[in-house]
């Protein structure tokens, strides 16, 4: 339901529109950059030019952006659904040719005025496509056994090219984003139950192995796993940034050592501290209160999400913007985790803050989508 | 536009699954949050000191090793400051036009400045590279009265460890050198020092028995760093403490009075003052000069003194043990008297040899020595007369009474490898040889033979004890730090006094009657005589064959098959101070080759016994004890 006009029978046309904005989540992903922005300044030892700058010339461009495809009527985009994941998969198979490598993985294109990284516009591709297909979808089929086969290999198809380029993190939130669009159009739970089994079984199957002479992988694969299930265990690997992140975080307290203040990224412990590494800054700096606050913010957005998805009665709308808010949320719980220790170190950026082109671009367009669902609901 | 959706079964469902979803994300970002308040909040303390570290880095000043003097207070081990310049890259700009200037004031050469900038350009910015050492005070005088001209360019103190008595104190002292990962697995030690990239340990000798008193405790430099161990500031500052003042027991007169003595043979010799066990001497010949041990030695140094056959690297007092022949013959005849075996009175016939289970053990003379007593046999040194009373005592009895006397023990002297050489018993061999002891082994052992090895440092120890009557031990080391190092074994030896008393006087006759073995070496001080032991310990089995051909004169024998040449004496003879042992390896007979130098060390011993006297050590040293070092 709109806030500004609940009566408005009919769908705005014009610079209209911009009442029919789904504003909080606007002014939310605006306050949420802002954090970033103050970090980046902080990180760089109080230099604009260095991160923050870039950032916010981004986020302006990314905001344009967003507001660009909101008035786009979401018609449009459902019709393209097909094509944009069509061409996102070519983009994907371009990259082994024409990709650009940068620390030791292949993920970009260069389109000469961006370097574009095919596999993040994935992440909306899959969304799109899957909430397209169970919109057309006819009712009865939703739990059918091929019905749900052919989603299935939508979102693989993609999550597996993206995970030999390699990234693991990205083809992680492909194929979380595509499985929550299943579930919420409604797909069997026997199904997901079925999912959830065979991978724990092929897991156990992987761990019960080793060290018989059935093992199903080589040595070094498992110790590989090992490391990533359990960082300390290579404490100058990836266990140094756990630790190090911990520290940074522990050690800001209730409200922090005040801006500017942190010791731990001025003194470079953390490699990646502008990136991925950027909220334990905030935790050092604005300790757990800084923290929350963010927290919070994010959940909001969330929540103007659902409240969007759940008033749209147009179904594309309502399951792309699920998917896109489940991403969102992906994005940012599995940064978290990392940072925090809870979960193993995964290249996931905490988005809309750490540093970075694509994915902050990226985000800006899937939530351009938001805003175009919301805005031309039916009503 | 497309037909707005009717509300059917799946708009309910996807209702009730995205709350279903929700929950489970709020539920997520929950755990987030309390995750987050553990870290920040209820860790807090133990991350923030862990921050601090993070920051604060403490970097090891190295204290100056502590230093080693004699009795008389004269400096055997000392540190000479080592005046070095450092450099650091980042600060100096141009390192190279920097150099050239400096060359112009200090004495480096072309190649030094190729060396040190080919250094710096390996190492990240900040470190600093030294680039010129064993420069004056005035060199650094004049470099820091230049400061500004000299960016990055700093003056630093080093040392070196000096040895100024040279090869006299080598295997007493050892010497020290970087420390070494063999090192470092080798030891418990987890004194951070030793992480220090070539930090000065002790490798042998006293320096490495005495290593952590000797090497003082670090100071600390408490530095704000970033993560690539860059400097930021210095916060505090710990002064390092200076290692502690050894004082030997040892007289470096006498010393090196020893070695010279023994020139190039390869011998020992072992003075204990038999009062208190003060080990006056430990000489271990030939030597080698341990200071180039200090700064690296060169490598046809080091093949030299390992291809040496004499072995100079070997402490031969404490390390090396040998069959103390004839010297071991007042164990067997204390053993026989104590047992009740003989009286002073008891005799028996000498023919040559004596055959013993259809074996013949030989006399060392072939015509013998006629009807022998006690103190006949100690002073003309018969076999047979041991052969006949070992037979009685038995192997068990004749090995406690050694042990007694200190020989088959390892004495505590603050030396590494000091040996415990061996006395032989029946469980023994049937442990170490897996065989039956035989009757043969005992009469070989009662000579000193077979089984039985003794090294210098336990045959002055035997002779100290016979002189006393006490289990006197011997020490090296008489106060750390002038805290003074223990006296042991000042309680008497469950011994009858008169039997030591008749051990004592042919010990005498030895020396100073007609017809003992060491009558060549009468002491030479007025007033003063020796009582001692000659020995002379084979080294090989003589064949019936060659006794037959009569080919069994030394000198007509390569140098390893010689036989070793031993003496043992106390002086003075009425009033025991001094004992000494002599073992000179492959030297032929006790008499000609051992006694002799027993009795030019013993006067001399005499002549300075006045003065022997523990002196304060002599401070006049002129190294710097300014702790005012590089950080490392």
């Amino acid at each position: 339901m709109s806030y500004l006009e609940q009566n408005i029978r009919t769908v705005p046309t014009g610079l209209s529109k911009m009442l029919y904005f789904n504003w909080p989540i606007a002014l939310l992903l605006t306050a949420v950059a802002a954090t970033g922005f103050l970090m980046l300044y902080s990180v760089a030892g109080g230099d604009m030019d260095r991160w923050a700058e870039p950032q916010i010339i981004r986020f302006v461009m990314g905001f344009g952006l967003m507001t660009f495809m909101a008035f786009i009527p979401i018609s449009f985009w459902r019709e393209i659904s097909g094509i944009a994941y069509v061409v996102g998969i070519g983009l994907l198979l371009a990259v082994p040719y024409l990709g650009v490598s940068r620390g030791g993985a292949q993920r970009w294109l260069d389109l000469g005025f961006i370097t574009l990284q095919p596999s993040e516009l994935m992440k909306i591709g899959v969304v799109m496509a899957l909430a397209f297909y169970y919109d057309w979808l006819d009712e009865k089929r939703v739990s059918r056994l091929f019905w749900v086969l052919l989603p299935i290999v939508l979102i693989l198809l993609p999550t597996f090219m993206v995970l030999q380029q390699p990234d693991l993190g990205t083809a992680l939130l492909i194929l979380i984003g595509g499985a929550v669009v299943m579930f919420v159009a409604g797909v069997s739970w026997w199904y997901f139950a079925a999912a959830i089994l065979s991978v724990t079984l092929l897991v156990s199957a992987v761990f019960y192995t080793k060290g018989t002479d059935m093992q199903l992988l080589k040595d070094y694969q498992y110790k590989r796993i090992e490391t990533f299930i359990d960082p300390s265990s290579d404490p100058l690997g990836s266990g140094y940034h756990i630790t190090q992140s911990k520290i940074a975080l522990g050690s800001g307290g209730m409200t922090g050592r005040g801006f500017m203040q942190g010791t731990q990224q001025r003194l470079n412990f953390l490699p990646e501290k502008h990136t991925d590494f950027i909220f334990t800054t905030l935790g050092e700096e604005f300790g757990f209160v800084g923290g929350v606050t963010l927290l919070v913010l994010y959940s909001l957005i969330l929540l103007f999400c659902f409240a969007s998805a759940l008033t749209n009665r147009d179904r594309f709308g309502a399951l792309l913007t699920i998917g896109v808010g489940a991403t969102f949320f992906f994005y940012f719980a599995v940064n978290m985790s990392m940072v925090m220790g809870l979960a193993p170190v995964v290249g996931v950026p905490l988005p809309l803050v750490s540093y970075g082109g694509s994915a902050m671009l990226v985000l800006m367009v899937a939530f351009g989508l938001v805003q175009s669902a919301h805005i031309h609901r039916p009503r | 536009m497309r037909r707005p959706q009717k509300p059917g079964r799946l708009r309910q469902l996807l209702t009730r699954r995205a709350v279903l979803l929700a929950g489970a994300q709020l539920g997520v970002i929950t755990v987030l949050g309390v995750q987050m308040r553990r870290i920040a909040v209820e860790q807090n303390q133990s991350f923030r000191l862990l921050a601090e570290e993070n920051r604060v880095n403490i970097r090891l000043i190295p204290p100056v090793r502590g230093l080693i003097f004699d009795r008389v207070g004269e400096p055997i081990a000392y540190n000479e400051p080592n005046y070095k310049i450092e450099m650091v890259r980042e600060q100096a700009g141009d390192p190279e036009a920097v150099l050239r200037k400096l060359a112009t004031i200090v004495p480096i050469t072309e190649e030094d400045i190729a060396e040190a900038l080919e250094t710096m350009r390996a190492r990240r910015a900040f470190v600093p590279v030294t680039v010129a050492q064993d420069l004056d005070w005035a060199h650094i005088a004049a470099v820091s009265a230049n400061a500004p001209a000299l960016p990055g360019v700093n003056p630093e103190l080093g040392h070196y460890r000096i040895y100024p008595q040279g090869q006299n104190f080598a295997h007493i002292l050892g010497y020290v050198g970087p420390v070494s990962d063999y090192d470092l697995r080798q030891t418990d030690d987890d004194d951070p020092l030793l992480l220090i990239p070539r930090f000065q340990i002790g490798k042998n000798g006293v320096e490495k028995r005495i290593e952590r008193p000797l090497r003082g405790k670090a100071g600390v430099k408490r530095i704000e760093v970033n993560s690539i161990g860059r400097v930021m500031r210095t916060l505090g500052r710990e002064e390092p403490q200076t290692g502690a003042e050894v004082q030997l027991t040892v007289d470096h007169r006498l010393q090196r009075f020893t070695l010279d003595r023994l020139g190039d043979q390869s011998a020992s010799v072992v003075v204990m003052d038999v009062r208190n066990g003060d080990v006056l001497t430990l000489a271990s010949a030939p030597s080698f000069d341990p200071n180039k041990f200090v700064r690296g030695i060169s490598v046809p140094d080091w093949k030299a003194l390992n291809e040496n056959k004499y072995k100079p690297m070997l402490n031969k007092a404490v390390t090396g043990t040998y069959p103390p022949g004839s010297t071991f013959k007042m164990i067997t005849a204390l053993a026989a008297l104590e047992g009740g075996f003989v009286t002073p009175r008891t005799s028996f016939r000498c023919g040559g040899f004596l055959e013993v289970k259809d074996r013949r053990f030989h006399c060392w003379s072939r015509g013998g020595h006629g009807r022998v007593s006690l103190k006949k046999s100690l002073k003309e040194s018969c076999d047979v007369y041991y052969y006949e009373v070992a037979q009685e005592v038995g192997i068990e009895n004749i090995s406690a009474m050694a042990r007694r006397f200190g020989l088959g023990v390892a004495h505590d002297l603050s030396l590494p490898a000091v040996r415990s050489g061996l006395a032989p018993t029946k469980a023994w061999k049937a442990q170490a040889r897996d065989a039956d002891w035989v009757v043969g082994d005992t009469l070989n052992a009662a000579i000193g033979q077979g089984f039985v090895l003794a090294s210098p440092l336990q045959l002055a120890v035997m002779t100290a004890r016979m002189a006393t009557g006490t289990s006197i031990s011997p020490r090296l080391v008489n106060a750390i730090d002038n805290r003074p190092q223990p006296v042991r074994g000042r309680e008497p030896i469950d011994v009858d006094p008169e039997n030591l008393g008749l051990i004592r006087d042919a010990m005498f006759a030895v020396v100073n009657e007609r017809g003992g073995t060491a009558g060549a070496s009468r002491l030479r001080t007025r007033g003063a005589e020796m009582s001692g032991k000659t020995g002379t310990s084979q080294v090989r089995y003589i064949t019936r064959e060659e006794r037959e051909r009569g080919v069994f004169r030394n000198e007509d024998l390569p140098w390893e098959r010689r036989d070793h040449a031993l003496f043992v004496a106390f002086a003075p003879a009425d009033n025991p101070r001094y004992a000494i042992s002599v073992v000179v390896e492959h030297g032929g007979g006790g008499s000609r080759a051992a006694a002799p130098i027993a009795r030019d060390v013993m006067d001399e011993v005499l002549r300075l016994s006045p003065t022997m006297n523990y002196q304060a050590p002599r401070q006049k040293i002129s190294s710097r004890q300014s702790g005012g070092g590089s950080a490392g």
